[in-house]
């Protein structure tokens, strides 16, 4: 599903690359961890698979795609395959939880028939229905981090990208939040999650990458998030 | 893409910087009526050059025993077989049409009919006072110079006079305004060029959450720069139609109290009126559009 063959990328204005000699191989339907410090090229990964960013070398496959022959009038449509969320939830101040998921259909043209069939399963799914008239400022954070999760998986992508999903919540809302996405990941879904979050990588045993410096240090199946932190 | 979706949120970045949106309706509704007023005088000049240069005539006034000009005094009157021989040279020329003689009688009750209004001037001129003449019609009305220096100079040719010089100064005015008109338009809608493009740059950056996850959930670039482009076609449009309500103002205005005054002026009809106007919708909205288009390109990264 997503597969990183010997990736390097130098951002033009720093000398150490964020991501140096990257090989990693994500199967369909897997979940895995991205670990590592601040400014260990976590970040550089996503955006390279969501290709915000273009490799300086190597390869990147995403859904089958070679990343660095796609033309960026294709990339929309890649774009479609992958679903996003980030620590700071970027939900739409002025609509409500409703509008908000359906923002990210309607703007793909689907038709009304099909957004009001999707939006409530999918908030359904992320426990949200009885809240789709809310505006994200009357819910708690856990509550605006599941619209966004609803936003980004609404679509039905093959590949779930998530930033430190947990970066602001408390440890309580944190797990409800890793159930989401574990409920997201037995549907076939592609998951992966860059954290801090020690407590929740060792709960849930799943594949764990360790990025140090832009290098892979650790590649473990069923892993723990480590020794050192 | 569903239109309302696009006009809804076009709707939401019109509203959200109302002022600006209305300075750039203002500024490019002045540029455009400007255009619209420079294209209306070319429009109004070229009709009435057409009209006056096919009825151009160059008149070759013929010395009179009372003929008071130079080179009659020198000459004396016209006589028979230079009047002839001057008629046959005129004929011959390939530029002419055809020639007509007025004779003084023909001349003087043409004058009594012209100025029958003021009674004291037709009492006070006699037959003979104005000159017989030769009326040249021309084949193509641009040549008058050619048979102006043939004959000017000639014994028994009192003045050549030709309505094209007269014309000339009244339609260089006209030029002059026209260009004027059309010099302050290109400022204008440079100056609304700009300001558009400066409103799509706010309107995006107020819009950067919304432009941002529609890139994120894959919005194809169409469906990201639609709205913007939208936005700058509606205000285009409006400035478009503000100028045309004032072009077919000034086409009211001249019916209303300057054709009356010259009847026998060419005046511009609707139709080019109607031409002008859509001319100046188009204009203000592809301008428009394309300002937007390239303010997006710069600042929405798409």
């Amino acid at each position: 599903m997503i597969s990183f063959e010997d990736v390097t990328k130098l951002y033009p204005t720093q000398t150490r690359p964020a991501l140096q000699n990257v090989s990693v191989e994500v199967e369909k339907g897997e979940f895995i961890f991205l670990v590592g410090a601040s400014g260990s090229g976590k970040s550089t990964f996503l955006r390279l698979v969501l290709r915000e960013e273009r490799a300086t070398g190597g390869d990147v496959h995403v859904a089958g795609k070679d990343l660095s022959r796609l033309s960026s009038w294709k990339v929309p449509q890649l774009r479609r395959q992958i679903g996003c969320v980030f620590q700071d939830f970027r939900l739409l101040p002025n609509k409500n939880v409703r509008e908000n998921v359906a923002f990210a259909l309607e703007v793909l043209g689907k038709n009304r028939k099909l957004i009001n069939r999707w939006v409530p399963e999918t908030l359904e799914l992320v426990g949200l229905d009885g809240k789709a008239e809310r505006l994200p400022d009357e819910l708690s954070g856990g509550e605006q981090q599941r619209v966004a999760i609803a936003r980004a998986f609404v679509n039905r992508p093959m590949i779930l990208l998530a930033d430190e999903p947990t970066g602001n919540l408390d440890p309580a809302t944190s797990i409800g939040i890793m159930k989401i996405l574990d409920r997201i990941n037995r549907t076939g879904t592609t998951v992966v999650m860059a954290t801090h979050d020690a407590a929740i990588v060792d709960s849930m045993r799943k594949r764990v990458v360790e990025l140090e410096f832009g290098k892979v240090v650790r590649d473990q199946s069923r892993g723990v998030y480590g020794y050192s932190s | 893409m569903r239109l309302s979706f696009i006009f809804s949120e076009m709707w939401i970045g019109l509203r959200r910087n109302v002022t600006m949106t209305l300075g750039v309706l203002v500024t490019t509704a002045v540029a455009l009526t400007l255009l619209g007023v420079g294209l209306f005088i070319w429009a109004q000049v070229n009709s009435m050059q057409d009209f006056w240069y096919n009825k151009v005539e160059v008149t070759v006034y013929l010395c009179g025993k009372q003929t008071q000009t130079s080179t009659c005094q020198q000459s004396g009157a016209i006589t028979p077989q230079q009047q002839s021989q001057l008629k046959s040279q005129l004929e011959s020329m390939p530029q002419v049409q055809h020639v007509y003689y007025e004779s003084e009688a023909q001349a003087y009750q043409r004058f009594r009919d012209q100025f029958k209004t003021s009674p004291v001037l037709v009492e006070n001129t006699r037959e003979g006072e104005v000159p017989a003449s030769f009326r040249v019609k021309l084949k193509d009305p641009t040549k008058y110079a050619v048979v102006t220096s043939a004959v000017q100079g000639r014994p028994g040719v009192s003045t050549v006079y030709d309505f094209r010089a007269v014309l000339g100064k009244f339609f260089n005015i006209l030029n002059s305004v026209r260009n004027g008109a059309l010099l302050l338009a290109g400022f204008g809608l440079l100056a609304a060029l700009l300001l558009i493009g400066n409103t799509i740059r706010l309107a995006a950056f107020s819009r950067r959450r919304e432009t941002g996850i529609m890139r994120l959930v894959g919005a194809s670039n169409f469906a990201i720069q639609m709205p913007f482009l939208m936005e700058g076609a509606i205000t285009g449009f409006l400035g478009g139609a503000v100028a045309s309500s004032a072009v077919y103002g000034l086409k009211a205005l001249v019916d209303w109290k300057i054709r009356p005054a010259f009847l026998t002026f060419a005046f511009l009809g609707w139709g080019s009126v109607h031409l002008i106007v859509v001319v100046l919708l188009v204009v203000g909205v592809l301008l428009s559009m394309l300002s937007s288009f390239f303010t997006i390109r710069r600042y929405l990264h798409v």
